[in-house]
């Protein structure tokens, strides 16, 4: 069975015929064709399916894509702005927070969602924050020291701004 | 993995889900945040189930209200991010917010609702200990009324609840009564991990203090039993006394005799025993600790 579901792709709006027993992850990766949601566990565990649901990170293996009608989904390849990578993004890759990269567009959803919470988070929010996002390469050290200087790069543009 | 076969109705009005409910029986799951209820859609479609009713879409049921002077009121589609996040949550009552912040992750917990996690009924889920130590009330409402349950009278039964799917009835509501001047509470979890990770047992305390002696309290422990419950023979002997160590030490082995609990890969039956012990004592300081002025 499928039903037609409206919602907001990355800034697009969508119209598409979806399978009711579909998981969001799994719509996102064979019917809109956008892999960069990685699929892991699909229990709600690892959060490698990390998405943003209306700008907040929730796991889209525990989500039917039924759920998303009338939301406004991000995934990681809507987070480049005009071809400029996110402060986030650009620090991953400058601090190596990243080895095989399965887990990275999840740790980068999170971290994403934490930072619009939490502006100026403690390393321990931090760790906090990316509590349900596992990586079985880096240790995790390289990825808070990433997120830590994307809040403070982001502060000071911030302040810039003002 | 592929999902079999199965309908999905997002509800607009608590009226239109009571009446599916009524007329499809055990042929429909209700869910909200589905945390829980999507990854158990394959053992339940095998079981006769055909249709997924999704509350999250019904207005209304996202209520966080503090009220002086009666309490907190959470609604049923209310996510467990929201209130571990609430400014007055954890001023008012910081064990709730502790407790729902025990759960999962952040992404389990912006998804998954506190309504969601008392009505999945586990034996080991973290909001419910600290629900029922406090003395919370359910909301239960169908096209025949509204009646109110109190957490005592939640769960019947391993992984039953109060409200009867089949007579259309949902959980609209939790109230939880404020604490107020001598009264405090506190909710501990034990599990290996810090995140994501079920709880091996959790105890809750609530305490209301005369001076130093105990006017009164409630112990709930969760993965004591096949259901949370309080170890009501241990409140009994503190009720009434003047607190000190050595009665705390005496009522937390209470409280850890009168449990149930059971072997799984978790742990072993007798190290939860032994885990009741030390955590209800934990429990109990915390809550006196930080009791209200
Ligand atoms: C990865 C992961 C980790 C988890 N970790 C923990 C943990 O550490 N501690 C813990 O306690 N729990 C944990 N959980 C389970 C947790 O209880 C739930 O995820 C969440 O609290 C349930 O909320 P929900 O809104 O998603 O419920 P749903 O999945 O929507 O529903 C849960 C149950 O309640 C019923 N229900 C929902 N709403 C109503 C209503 N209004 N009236 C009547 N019945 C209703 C549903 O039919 C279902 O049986 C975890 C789950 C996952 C996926
Ligand atoms: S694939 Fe969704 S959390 Fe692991
Ligand atoms: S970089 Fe390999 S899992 Fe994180």
């Amino acid at each position: 069975m499928k039903k037609i579901i409206h919602f907001t792709l990355n800034g697009e709006p969508v119209e598409a015929l979806a399978p009711v027993n579909m998981t969001m992850v799994d719509f996102l990766r064979k019917e809109m064709h956008l892999t960069g949601t990685k699929r892991g566990c699909e229990e709600g565990e690892c959060g490698a399916c990390t998405i943003l649901l209306d700008g907040r990170a929730v796991p889209s293996c525990i989500m039917l894509a039924m759920e998303a009608d009338g939301h406004e989904i991000t995934t990681i390849e809507g987070v480049k702005k005009n071809g400029v990578l996110h402060p986030v993004q650009q620090e991953f890759m400058d601090k190596w927070a990243l080895q095989c990269g399965f887990c990275t567009p999840g740790m980068i959803m999170s971290a994403l969602s934490l930072l619009n919470e939490n502006p100026n988070p403690t390393e321990e929010e931090i760790r906090d924050g990316i509590a349900g996002n596992l990586c079985r390469c880096t240790g995790y050290v390289k990825i808070v020291e990433a997120i830590d200087c994307a809040a403070k790069k982001l502060a000071k543009a911030k302040e810039a701004e003002a | 993995m592929a999902l079999p076969e199965f309908d999905y109705i997002a509800a607009k009005s608590l009226e239109e889900a009571s009446q599916l409910m009524v007329s499809m029986g055990s042929e429909c799951v209700v869910m909200s945040g589905g945390t829980d209820v999507i990854l158990q859609i394959p053992k339940n479609v095998a079981k006769g189930m055909k249709t997924v009713i999704d509350l999250k879409t019904i207005p209304g049921l996202t209520r966080l209200d503090f009220v002086d002077g009666e309490g907190l009121y959470v609604g049923a589609n209310t996510k467990l991010f929201d209130i571990q996040s609430s400014p007055v949550v954890l001023d008012k009552m910081p064990a709730v917010a502790q407790a729902a912040h025990y759960v999962g992750s952040n992404q389990v917990r912006r998804k998954g609702t506190m309504v969601g996690s008392i009505c999945n009924a586990s034996p080991t889920g973290d909001c419910g200990a600290i629900l029922l130590a406090m003395n919370a009330k359910v909301k239960i409402q169908s096209s025949e009324g509204t009646r109110e349950v109190a957490m005592d009278d939640f769960w019947p039964g391993f992984k039953k609840i109060a409200a009867d799917k089949k007579k259309g009835e949902l959980v609209t509501e939790i109230f939880i009564p404020e604490l107020k001047s001598g009264e405090g509470s506190a909710y501990f979890k034990h599990a290996v991990r810090k995140a994501m990770d079920l709880a091996i047992i959790g105890v809750a305390a609530w305490v209301k203090m005369d001076g130093k002696k105990v006017a009164d309290c409630r112990i709930a422990v969760a993965g004591g039993d096949v259901t949370i419950v309080r170890g009501k023979k241990a409140e009994e002997m503190i009720i009434g006394r003047e607190l000190t160590d050595e009665l705390i030490e005496k009522v937390a082995e209470q409280a850890s005799a009168e449990m149930n609990p059971r072997s799984s890969l978790r742990a072993s039956a007798e190290y939860r025993y032994d885990m009741i012990r030390v955590y209800t004592k934990r429990a109990i300081n915390k809550a006196v600790e930080t009791m209200k002025a």
